[in-house]
């Protein structure tokens, strides 16, 4: 058993003020002056804790509030007042919504889990990802404790090629190196968002992260250079065909990534024959033709098969497919050919909350890389801005790499608690059991089916 | 039976909120044009102006039904002083499952004891889901017709809690729902007095939670259940014995196969004392009970409770896993006498936001599931199932009872009804800022015994009422007649509309 694995997480403060759902309007016009006042009664202080940030000409107060309201329901002449912020709920999009841009925020900054009282506030059930439950074990075992650490869970996935069987050449020898697998101690890859006011400086602070947390981090070769050279270890250069000629890889580099195309083969083949240890990945747009991509690719001795929905979680081709369906039958279509546990399986696009990566997982992907979490990690307000070229509202560019560090290791390390917190109800301990575990989840489709299919006769009835 | 005749009902007492501004859907604003002509006072059916002084003030914001007013006070006033808004604080109130419509229908019951008016969406919250797109179906009334139904008190709503028919306790609920748990520590004890004062008058009971078994319960042991949980907090032969029910938590809807977990700031004296702790130290409460690793072993527990009080009632809490409904079949086999399914989707306590949304199965799908497979194996009329995790309006009830319950259970809504306006930071700082959930001795001060058990008495009374108005248009004379009638129900998602 490997080595137990934990997070060491430290506050990294927020730059700048987040946006907050709601706002406090206090008016002073007919203040009565009460010798109680409201204000000074507030439990959580807000009121005399408030201050003005001076470079962004700020008021902490809608920071500070917890929403009580009891100031509101207070107020002998209901001065106060609170209000949803429409700058919140402009945040992002439908995909990134305001409520996981700021959750990101939160575990950014303290590296805690999110953690409420009151039950369950959300939608019954969602699209993708939100139409699946997980599994738990009741009454007896194996219901695992990994939170609390009374009970290892390991969340360590191997990389690479598992060969069926060794083979072995008429001198007796190894056919080949089977030693070519590496194993990191969780199920998440960083890669590099599409956008971001990105500079040199921010890709150091996530590579320090990534070597921190002892994964990868995947970015265009281009950026390799950003990084000091005792990085490269630790990150995955993403090579595009036509640049392929050059291949100038780090000789430390262990995995490189290759886009699809149609010449795919040749491109393994003559980085293979400058660099022979290397692990190469393939990255492939999911779309119609995914599973018998991903097929052909594992037939032909890739080990590593890296699938790309779209930033929403949806199919590349402008379908209406979701990448969690995208996993499932490519996973699938890889075990019905007796092939899927020689080689690794990722996915990235959408990875947009914790839930997202044991729920990849049981979908069948051995781990997932994560992309624009990193970057909101960096408060950034996903408004796209820096995509016309604009400045960027947070400044992301000006971020010294060991806070940029220190706001992934958190993210990672609450989705890592988390994500052990889904394993230990569940009774896994080992993230490479829970591959393709999807007999211990439960699906919309299905049981919504199975519940209320019967439940449509209306005839000669009044409904309430 | 003659228990049932002698019981009475307890009144229902106008009971408004305990803070100064109850928050509504609307707000008036009245300018300074305002010529005190009373107009507006003497047109309102709902008291929102008062004449006081020769001023004429907007008093009650809050009982303003907006555009469904039949004399809008905006229009009828001479000087145009009046403008009816939207309010900005309802928006900020509440979520998907609790809207603010639903917050303020619920304090509206527990004010006046009577469902509210139609401005509010009072039957269903705004999940997309579940209960939000499920509809009773009723046969249609045509005029002329006479009811099926005729008299009030012939209705049954009442639930026999012991249908093994076996020496321990044959206890009736005379309505279908009775108080989760709640630990002394994690509500406050007005909290907790005001649900189970409520639950002994209004004839059913109200369980303890973990957090021990506090003295001042001591006078309503008979409408008191116990909890065993795997920290075993405050749990002793004597409260084991003082009770008529107890009941065995493996798992709970919020946090499905995880453990609890209560900060070191809630641990006060008076919790430590109750749990046997120490003051200070945070609290952890396992997952699962370490003493059960197989179903022999959970027979052991019920076991060893009917060892120590055989004429007690043994109920088992469960969570929904996918083998839901082979968890409650064997908790039949090993004796337990209730089993109650608690949906992913409920719970009051903190818990992991990953946990609440994504553990576990919401009760809506697992209770078809384990009414189906207790009938198939033909003990289906042997246990009573109790289901919570969700459960919000007295639709909700009739809802989850068609899906295949014999009753409910009630947490969040005793809460809301004691004004939780759900901004969900139960655990931040020293605890709840409207005095519910909190132990600290200031925020406690917030709330009164006398006044939080009349409001979720009021509430409960106006739940029953609309229950038996449900049964009435069913034609059904007893809610067991609705269990399992899931043909009394439609789906939106399904409904067939015939050409």
């Amino acid at each position: 058993m490997p080595s137990k694995y934990s997070i060491h997480t430290h506050t990294a403060p927020h730059r700048f003020k987040a946006v907050t759902k709601s706002g406090i309007i206090a008016w002073e016009e007919g203040c009565i002056k009460c010798a109680v006042c409201v204000k000074t009664r507030c439990i959580y202080g807000v009121y005399d804790n408030r201050n003005l940030d001076p470079m962004q000409m700020i008021d902490s107060i809608d920071n500070e509030c917890m929403n009580c309201l009891r100031c509101v329901q207070g107020c002998p002449k209901e001065l106060i007042h609170k209000s949803l912020n429409p700058e919140y709920q402009a945040l992002g999009d439908p995909y990134w919504s305001p409520d996981i841009i700021s959750k990101l925020w939160y575990q950014a900054e303290t590296g805690r889990i999110p953690v409420s009282g009151a039950g369950y506030p959300g939608p019954f059930s969602g699209p993708g990802f939100d139409s699946m439950w997980t599994d738990m074990s009741e009454i007896v075992r194996p219901t695992r404790d990994g939170i609390h650490g009374r009970e290892y869970i390991s969340t360590a996935i191997d990389l690479g090629r598992t060969a069926r069987h060794l083979s072995l050449n008429d001198e007796g020898m190894l056919e080949r190196d089977y030693s070519q697998i590496y194993d990191i101690p969780l199920p998440i890859i960083l890669k590099m968002p599409a956008f971001g006011a990105v500079n040199g400086d921010i890709v150091k602070g996530w590579a320090m992260a990534a070597k921190r947390l002892g994964t990868l981090m995947a970015l265009p070769q281009e950026m390799i250079n950003a990084v000091p050279d005792d990085f490269d270890p630790w990150l995955v250069p993403m090579i595009s065909p036509e640049e392929s000629k050059t291949y100038a890889i780090p000789g430390e580099t262990r995995i490189v990534e290759i886009s699809w195309s149609e010449e795919w083969a040749r491109v393994i083949e003559e980085i293979e024959r400058a660099y022979p240890s290397l692990l190469i990945a393939v990255r492939i747009p999911m779309d119609e033709e995914i599973e018998e991509k991903a097929l052909s690719l594992a037939r032909n001795g890739v080990s590593i098969i890296h699938l790309e929905a779209a930033e929403n979680g949806l199919f590349m081709d402008e379908g209406k497919q979701y990448m969690k369906d995208g996993i499932r039958s490519t996973h699938l279509k890889l075990v019905e050919a007796g092939i899927r546990d020689e080689i690794t399986l990722l996915a990235s696009g959408g990875i947009a909350m914790a839930e997202h990566v044991a729920k990849a997982i049981i979908c069948g992907v051995d781990a997932v890389l994560i992309d624009f979490p990193i970057l909101i990690a960096l408060e950034c307000r996903m408004c796209r801005r820096c995509t016309k070229e604009l400045p960027c509202p947070v400044e992301i560019d000006r971020a010294s790499p060991s806070w940029v560090a220190s706001r992934v290791t958190n993210l990672v390390g609450a989705w890592h608690n988390q994500l052990l917190e889904v394993m230990g109800a569940m009774g896994i301990r080992d993230a490479r059991r829970l591959r393709g575990e999807v007999g211990r989840a439960m699906f919309f489709e299905e049981l919504d089916r199975a519940t209320f299919g019967s439940m449509g006769e209306v005839e000669d009835c009044e409904l309430e | 039976m003659s228990s049932r005749n002698a019981f009475k009902l307890p009144e229902a007492v106008r009971t408004g909120s305990r803070f100064r501004n109850a928050i509504g859907k609307y707000r008036l604003n009245r300018t300074g044009d305002c010529i005190a002509c009373g107009k507006c006072v003497e047109i309102c059916p709902y008291g929102v102006h008062v004449m006081r002084r020769g001023q004429v003030f907007v008093e009650n914001h809050h009982l303003c039904v907006g555009a469904e007013c039949p004399e809008p006070c905006h229009a009828a006033c001479p000087v145009q002083a009046l403008t009816l808004r939207r309010n900005p604080d309802f928006e900020v109130m509440g979520d998907f499952r609790w809207t603010p419509d639903l917050l303020t229908s619920t304090w509206h019951m527990a004010q006046f004891s009577e469902m509210p008016p139609k401005h509010l969406e009072y039957k269903i919250g705004g999940s997309a889901g579940g209960f939000d797109k499920l509809r009773i179906k009723f046969p249609p009334v045509e005029k002329g017709d006479k009811p099926l139904l005729e008299e009030d008190d012939e209705l049954d709503v009442g639930v026999e809690l012991n249908r093994r028919g076996d020496n321990a306790h044959k206890i009736r609920i005379d309505v279908p729902f009775y108080g989760g748990g709640m630990s002394y520590g994690s509500v406050s004890i007005t909290t907790m007095l005001s649900r189970i004062k409520a639950a002994a008058a209004l004839g059913t009971f109200c369980c303890t939670g973990e957090g021990g078994y506090p003295d001042e319960l001591k006078p309503y042991d008979d409408h008191v259940i116990t909890q065993v949980a795997t920290g075993l907090f405050g749990v002793r032969e004597e409260t084991i014995q003082r009770v008529k029910i107890v009941e065995f938590k493996y798992a709970q809807g919020a946090k499905p196969g995880l453990g609890g977990h209560l900060l070191g700031d809630k641990v006060t004296p008076g919790v430590a004392r109750m749990r046997e702790a120490v003051v200070g130290y945070p609290l952890f409460s396992p997952f699962p009970f370490h003493s059960v690793y197989s179903v022999e072993d959970h027979k052991k527990h019920v076991d060893w409770i009917k060892a120590m009080n055989p004429k007690a009632l043994v109920s088992v809490k469960v969570s929904t896993p996918t083998d839901v409904d082979m968890v409650a079949v064997g908790s039949y086999y090993a004796g337990a006498h209730i089993i109650h399914l608690d949906g992913s989707y409920g719970g009051t306590g903190a818990a992991p936001d990953i946990a609440k949304k994504n553990i576990a199965m919401p009760i809506e799908y697992a209770l078809p599931k384990v009414h189906r497979f207790l009938e198939e194996e033909g003990v289906r009329d042997k246990i009573t199932v109790i289901a919570s995790g969700g459960v919000r309006t007295p639709h909700d009830v009739a809802k989850t009872i068609a899906l295949g319950a014999d009753g409910v259970c009630t947490g969040t809504a005793d809460l809301v009804a004691l004004e939780c306006i759900r901004c969900h930071n139960c655990e931040s700082g020293r605890g709840c800022a409207r005095g519910i959930a909190t132990t600290d001795p200031e925020l406690i001060e917030l709330m009164d015994l006398e006044w939080g058990t009349q409001r979720i008495i009021n509430m409960f009374l106006s739940w029953r009422k609309e229950l038996i108005r449900i049964l009435k248009r069913l034609g059904m004379k007893s809610l067991k007649e609705l269990v399992g009638r899931t043909d009394c129900l439609v789906h939106l998602d399904y409904m067939k509309r015939s050409e």
